[in-house]
This record gives C-alpha cells, structure tokens and sequence, in this order.
C-alpha cells in the first residue's frame, strides 16, 4: 500500500504518524513544497516575537522524527492529479502514483487587488520565509501598517508589536476580529489596542500604496494617508485547490469531503485547511482552517485511508486570540440561532466579556474576553449536547456560572448514568 | 495510561488544602491562583467540586498542540506540558473540553496537571480523601469522548 499525503502541515504531519500506526508495513510518503522541516505557522508570531527560535517552530522537535517512523518526506509542489490513473505530477514533471491520496495542501494568501500590492517592502506573513522577511525589517521605531485585523492579523499584531514598531492597523470591517467577535468583543479589543499606543482604523481599507523615494505612503478609502517603511498584509488566505482543475475532484471554497474525509473521487481524502467538510451542528459543510481540525481531520481521513472505518463528528469553530495580553476566545455559534436565547456580562473597564447563546437547554455558542481559566468547558458543553436544564435559567442571570453549571451537569449525568 | 487522581465530591469539605500543595509543588508557592486543581464551591460552601484534568485518553490538548510541546509520561501516562517547548499560543486551553489546561499570563505558557511525577500532592494533602489516585478508568467528569464525535478513533 502506498500513501501519498500532498502537504506537510499538521493535518498532514498528523496523517502520516497516524497511518504509521496502523500499518506497519506501507510506504508512506509526505510531499510538501517549501524548502523546510515541517513547521507551524501558528508559531510564526512567536519567532517574530523572538520568544523561539526557528527549531520552536517546527511541528515535530526531533529531527530524526519521521525517518524514525520510515514517513519520506519529499520536496516538491503538485501540479495535477489523476484520479482515474492515480497519479500525481509535480511542477518539476516527475510522476508519483499512489494507493491512496491525502490533499493537505493547505492555504495561500490572498492580497487585495489594489495598486502597488507588489512594491518592495509589502510582506505577508504566511511562511517561515514571509517571517524572515519581516523580522528583517521590523526593527524598533519603524513605521508599520497592517493590513487586515482579522485572527491571523490580530496574531502579527502582538508580535509586531513585540518587536517595538510603530503599529497602525487597517481593517475593513466595521470591527476587528469580524470572524470571531460580536460588535462588543470587537469594541473592547480595539480600545484595548489603542491603550497599548497601536493605531486602529476600522471600517476602511487601503486603496492605493505608492513608493516614496523613502518610504511607502497608502491612501485610506476614508481619504486618510499613512506612511509606512513596512506593509503586513494579513487580509485573508484560501484553499490551495488551484492544481486540482479538471482532476473531476469536486470543490467549493474548499476540496468537498464527507464524514470520512473522502473527496468525490475515489482514494482521494482531503484534510484541513484545504477541506470544506462537515460541521458539528449538521448545516452546510465548510472550512474550518483551524488547528483542531486539522488534527482531527488527518487523524481520521488517515484511519479511513488505513481501512479502520470511521466516522468523523464534525468540526465546531474555536479560536483563541492573544491580543497584547488581552485573550480572547470564541466558540460555535457564537452569532445566536434563530429562536435561541442569549445571556452576556460586560465589564469594560475591565475588559471583560462573556457572550453565551443557546439553542433550547443546549449551549450553541459564546465569545469569552479577558478568560483564561477553564475557558475549554465551553467546548466541552457545546459539543457534548450537555443539557443545561436548570442551569440554564442561572446562566441567563449571570454567565459567569459557566463552570459550576457544567461541574453539576456532568456530575448528575453520570450520577443518572 | 497508568495514573489518573480519582476525585470524590462527596468527600470534599472544601479546606483548599489541595489548592495549596500543588501550587507550592509547581511554583514554591503557596497561591492557589496558580494551582492546577481548583475547588469549585457550590451552595455558598455547603457543596464543593474540586476538579482537574483526568489525562483523558482523547488527549485533546496533546492532538491539538502544534509543536508537540504536550507528550505522554511514559512512567505515569500524565499528559505534560514541556515549558521551553510551549508557545503560549493557548489552541489546547479551548481544545480541552474539560478546560483543564489554562493559560498563566504570567508564565506566557499553558499549565496543567502533571501527576507531580507519580505522586500527586494534591492527594497527599487531602486531609478526607476526597482525592487519590486511581485507576483512571474509574475516574470521575470523563466525558465519553464518542460524544465528541470521534467515533472509532476513541
């Protein structure tokens, strides 16, 4: 049996070990296109931060990892895939055929279509070199913009900072974090960001950058100028499905995969960021480009690839966010549902934040700012269906009980149990 | 799996004793702020819960680390978190469905329990044995993780 797993991020990484786990005997083979032991990218801001080195970036520390567990590990970017004749050929022309395939190919970001998006001195920060780049220019005092304040954005903002520039943010939306945060979360994240001397423009974007002989000037869509020795362009990133064109896999936004993380062709599965799959509470399928999931989804398209039947539970939207010290976490429907109910505390001088929405005796949804503690629980409440019954009624009163209501939940469902 | 604190509410007179001993044995000090169980009182004191991780077979919080900074105590089964590892980048603080990992800000890094190396000092400290260390099969809180979705993976 040959396994060929397209991407070496973490849902591919997590596929790879998982298929080892179950067979002993397959070849396994990871592809991945940047010059570089696996890495996360959730841990870039930290090496910009210079809280890690490079090595603290990488998925797995030991270096003798996956060729401890026999996983190749090969460089290279695929341009085409053959389902009928199960075959994959790369960019460089070489041809690898497969038994099974994995897509985990992961993201690519997207910048606006703006004049000047390609002059020197505008970065993403997607990759370990886009990382690089920026620490080279980032030094203290240095005037930087950032576009795009949503979650990977609010990310680079603390690094950015971290490094001692002069931050500015831009971002479409009315509010920052649109994604993950209602207008009040939003809110306090923004006068949080202000208090900490970074500049945020909401609700307009970036229209035009021309290069000054020594510097870069962007002009607002509100007529604002800014000047800025660098951009950081964080406005967003999408599925890398381009190389799948006339393969007959069938795509969204996203490769479209079932409860056992297959495509629509055969032997062909799809995980992370890449996959629009199924989500927990039933509705449309759809990407969730997030670290649990991507654990989730290699782990169980890799079972299914192995022949270990499984069903995958779908995924929930939880996100966690450091901004400058101030955490912030969402979870699920964190918008409401139609016909549910809502409760929420809002503290603001002290930056504090709890959202909670149900559907019934059930808890669909919340948003948590200023929380650290057991803020796990809301996960757990949402995606274990705990029926709240009681409870429910006191968390209307003060969400603040989030906890001991899901301690005497549990504890008296198993008592019935 | 070898270890895991058997936790039994009844038994709980919620002294704190345990709050303090697994605060002194991870940082020297005695601040229940920072202890990795915590006491959860109900009824203005009349009940208390206390309540830490099971190190729960799913291991949530090690799948969804991203630099593999939480691994397997091989002698105890503890799920650990490796400190010069951790980013502080808390995806296990909402990962965790039981929210027994949390983010200290003043660490920078996630804190969880760790067994104390086999010999859990909360359990030394509870003066009623509401908590002791079992068999974690027996353990009470554990969510069947099906419920989660995970289906044979469990």
């Amino acid at each position: 049996m040959r396994h060929l797993i397209i991407g070496t991020g973490p849902a591919g990484v997590i596929a790879a070990e998982t298929l080892r786990g179950h067979d002993s005997e397959a070849e396994i083979l990871l592809l991945g296109d940047e010059p570089e032991t696996p890495y996360s990218r959730m841990a870039l801001p930290y090496l910009l931060a210079n809280n890690v080195g490079e090595t603290g970036t990488y998925l797995r520390p030991d270096p003798k990892h996956f060729q401890a567990r026999r996983i190749q590990v090969q460089r290279g970017r695929a341009a085409s895939v053959d389902s009928q004749a199960h075959t994959v050929t790369l960019e460089q022309g070489e041809q690898l055929d497969y038994d099974r395939l994995l897509i985990a190919t992961g993201s690519h970001t997207v910048k606006p279509p703006i004049p000047g998006m390609d002059l020197d001195g505008i970065e993403n920060c997607w990759t370990l070199a886009d990382a690089r780049a920026i620490a080279q220019r980032a030094q203290p005092g240095q005037q930087v913009v950032l576009m795009g304040a949503g979650f990977i954005g609010c990310i680079v903002l603390e690094a950015l900072v971290a490094r001692g520039v002069a931050l500015t943010v831009v971002e479409r939306e009315p509010r920052m974090v649109p994604r993950m945060m209602d207008q009040n979360g939003g809110e306090l994240l923004k006068r949080w960001c202000e208090s900490k001397g970074v500049r945020v423009h909401t609700g307009t974007q970036v229209d035009a950058i021309k290069a000054d002989p020594e510097r870069l000037s962007l002009t607002l869509g509100d007529g604002g100028m800014l000047e800025a020795d660098l951009v950081v362009c964080a406005t967003g990133v999408r599925p890398n499905i381009a190389f799948l064109e006339g393969s007959g896999i069938e795509t969204d936004v996203g490769i479209l995969v079932d409860e056992h993380l297959r495509t629509s062709a055969p032997d062909v599965y799809a995980a992370g960021d890449v996959a629009q799959g199924p989500v927990f509470n039933g509705g449309q399928r759809e990407v969730h480009a997030i670290q649990p999931t991507a654990g989730d989804h290699g782990q169980v398209a890799a079972l299914n690839m192995a022949g270990v039947d499984t069903v995958y539970g779908g995924s929930l939207a939880i996100n966690v966010l450091n901004t400058l010290g101030l955490i912030s976490s969402s979870f699920g429907q964190w918008q409401g549902v139609p016909g549910g109910d809502s409760a929420s505390a809002l503290n603001g001088e002290e930056f504090k934040y709890l959202r909670l929405e149900f559907d019934g005796d059930f808890l669909v949804g919340a948003i948590g700012l200023g929380l650290t503690q057991q803020v796990g629980i809301l996960r757990g409440l949402i995606q274990t269906r705990v029926n709240l019954g009681q409870w429910k009624k006191e968390l209307l009163r003060d969400p603040h009980q989030i906890v001991h209501a899901y301690l005497e939940c549990n504890t008296s469902a198993e008592a019935a149990a | 799996m070898q270890k895991a604190l058997l936790i039994d509410p009844e038994k709980c007179t919620s002294c704190l004793q345990c709050e303090l001993a697994c605060s002194h044995q991870h940082t020297g000090m005695f601040n229940p702020v920072q202890s990795r169980i915590r006491v959860f009182e109900f009824e203005h004191g009349a009940r208390a819960i206390p309540y830490t991780c099971t190190q729960c077979e799913a291991a949530w919080c090690l799948h969804a680390c991203p630099v593999q900074a939480i691994t397997v105590n091989a002698a105890t089964g503890a799920k650990q978190v490796d400190a010069d590892r951790c980013v502080g980048c808390k995806v296990c603080t909402v990962a965790c469905p039981y929210g027994t990992i949390n983010y200290e800000a003043h660490t920078g890094k996630v804190a969880k329990c760790d067994l104390c190396g086999g010999e859990p000092q909360c359990a030394v400290a509870c003066p009623t044995g509401a908590i002791t260390v079992s068999d974690p099969d027996t353990a009470t809180h554990a969510i069947n993780p099906l419920l989660l979705g995970r289906g044979a993976t469990a």
